[in-house]
């Protein structure tokens, strides 16, 4: 087994381990909170869903303009394939919060600065995924799809900053580092370390991916020699 | 020649060549009218619920009609390799781009200037009573409109379903500004002032702008070059 293999299962089990781990201290360890019982425990995967799509989206950038100073298709790869897993776990994050705000405000949904800016970014990341399925020639591709990645980053930064910029019904910062009112100390480690599984779990699925479309693109390209022969 | 006066050269160009077929004027003129009509038949409104939705409706007509500009900004110039003679000719990138921005911005502007009234007709909604307040958002959100259309216009002008990618790609990206003037639009035609929480979005309007419109100008040699 080659290395990069084992370091993919090395990373897949720390990952799968924290997961399991976390559950416990999730389900069994943390008390329920005083205002909302049991119910605000999804807010240990709705945050670190959050974060992790926030961080795909920063990868996706980074990827899109790696790409048009060095024009190394990895890459473009390397975006597209953070973008696939920024974008599920920004659904995550948005199903998870509907899951909450049933019980708690009494709707699945409420149009407010916060969610709308979050739906609306994850459609301008869905867009990118489409537009990528629509050019043929991967050289095009990548150049436009880096562009469209670029311009789709600022829809990004107003998600995250929507809470202070407008008054939401979505709760405002609740990390102290942002204003907010902290969390109970044993809460905080929880969630801490709960972010810290999925991000390990999107950079797996990140990898398995990234190597998929290296491949795709392989193949891609010996059909092409296979026509022109 | 200068960078703005290059612009101005693709832009007349265009707008002359638009004045002369008035293909897409026409029919985004027609096709404008007809929705506010659909939406007439649809809701049937008064007086005082017209003015709440106006902004929505306004601008849900003005995005609809500025893809269909949008669609032919580059499109117009395929017949007979147009498009690859103006990228080879000694022109920059940036600055066919800004021509094309300004050629679209009118047209839809035009396009606002027609509808506008219309709609105040058909609804009987007063909508002059902050006028110039009305004027300044409909050209900041128009501009940013324009923009991003206009960068997403070049990127998709080779794709075999470029009616269908272009709104899907910028109507998304254009949510913020939209959202902006949905909501200054509707105050302002309600004849009430630009106060309070409403700078916020004001600000968000001249910030998209002023980003997008660098960004385009940033990267438009990448999209029409490589």
């Amino acid at each position: 087994m080659i290395m990069r293999e084992k370091l993919l299962y090395l990373l897949s089990l720390v990952a799968g381990v924290l997961i399991v781990w976390n559950l416990y201290g999730i389900f069994v360890t943390v008390p329920d909170e005083k205002l909302q019982g049991a119910v605000y425990r999804i807010m240990f995967f709705h945050i670190p869903a959050a974060v992790t799509a926030g961080v795909a989206c920063g990868f996706a950038l980074a990827g899109s303009v790696l790409y048009l100073v060095t024009r190394n298709l990895t890459y473009d790869a390397l975006a597209a394939s953070v973008t696939e897993v920024g974008v599920t776990f920004g659904f995550v994050n948005l199903i998870t919060g509907m899951i909450w705000a049933r019980p708690i405000w009494g709707v699945w949904w409420a149009w407010d600065a916060r969610l709308t800016s979050m739906l609306i970014s994850l459609l301008a990341y869905t867009g990118y995924l489409m537009l990528r399925t629509a050019i043929d020639d991967p050289t095009t591709r990548a150049r436009i799809c880096a562009v469209m990645s670029i311009f789709t980053f600022p829809g990004v930064i107003i998600t995250w900053k929507s809470i202070e910029w407008w008054r939401t019904q979505h709760p405002g910062p609740v990390f102290q580092a942002r204003g907010g009112g902290g969390f109970a100390p044993e809460m905080l480690q929880i969630l801490m370390l709960n972010m810290l599984a999925l991000i390990l779990f999107a950079t797996v699925l990140t990898i398995i991916r990234l190597r998929q479309v290296e491949t795709q693109r392989e193949l891609e390209g010996l059909r092409r020699e296979a026509h022109a022969i | 020649m200068n960078f703005f006066r290059q612009s101005l050269t693709i832009a007349a160009k265009d707008l002359r060549s638009e004045f002369r077929t008035k293909e897409t004027l026409n029919a985004t003129i027609s096709f404008s009218i007809v929705i506010l009509l659909l939406f007439s038949f649809a809701f049937e409104p008064t007086e005082e619920e017209a003015r709440v939705l106006s902004g929505g409706l306004l601008w849900l007509v003005f995005a609809f009609a500025g893809v269909l500009i949008l669609n032919r900004g580059f499109a117009r110039d395929l017949p007979n390799d147009c498009l690859d003679a103006l990228i080879a000719s000694p022109i920059s990138g940036p600055a066919l781009f800004f021509g094309k921005t300004i050629a679209n911005f009118t047209l839809l502007l035009a396009v606002e200037f027609i509808c506008v009234p219309v709609f105040g007709i058909f609804y009987d909604v007063p909508w002059t009573l902050q006028f110039w307040p009305i004027v300044t958002v409909t050209v900041l959100a128009s501009w940013g409109l324009c923009v991003v259309g206009t960068a997403f216009s070049a990127m998709t002008v080779n794709l075999r379903l470029r009616e269908l990618m272009l709104p899907m790609l910028v109507y998304p990206l254009m949510m913020p500004s939209m959202l902006a003037a949905i909501k200054l639009t509707g105050v302002l035609v309600m004849g009430q002032p630009v106060s309070g929480d409403l700078f916020q979005w004001l600000k968000l309007l001249i910030g998209f702008d002023v980003i997008y419109t660098a960004l385009a100008l940033a990267l438009v040699d990448i999209i029409l070059v490589g």
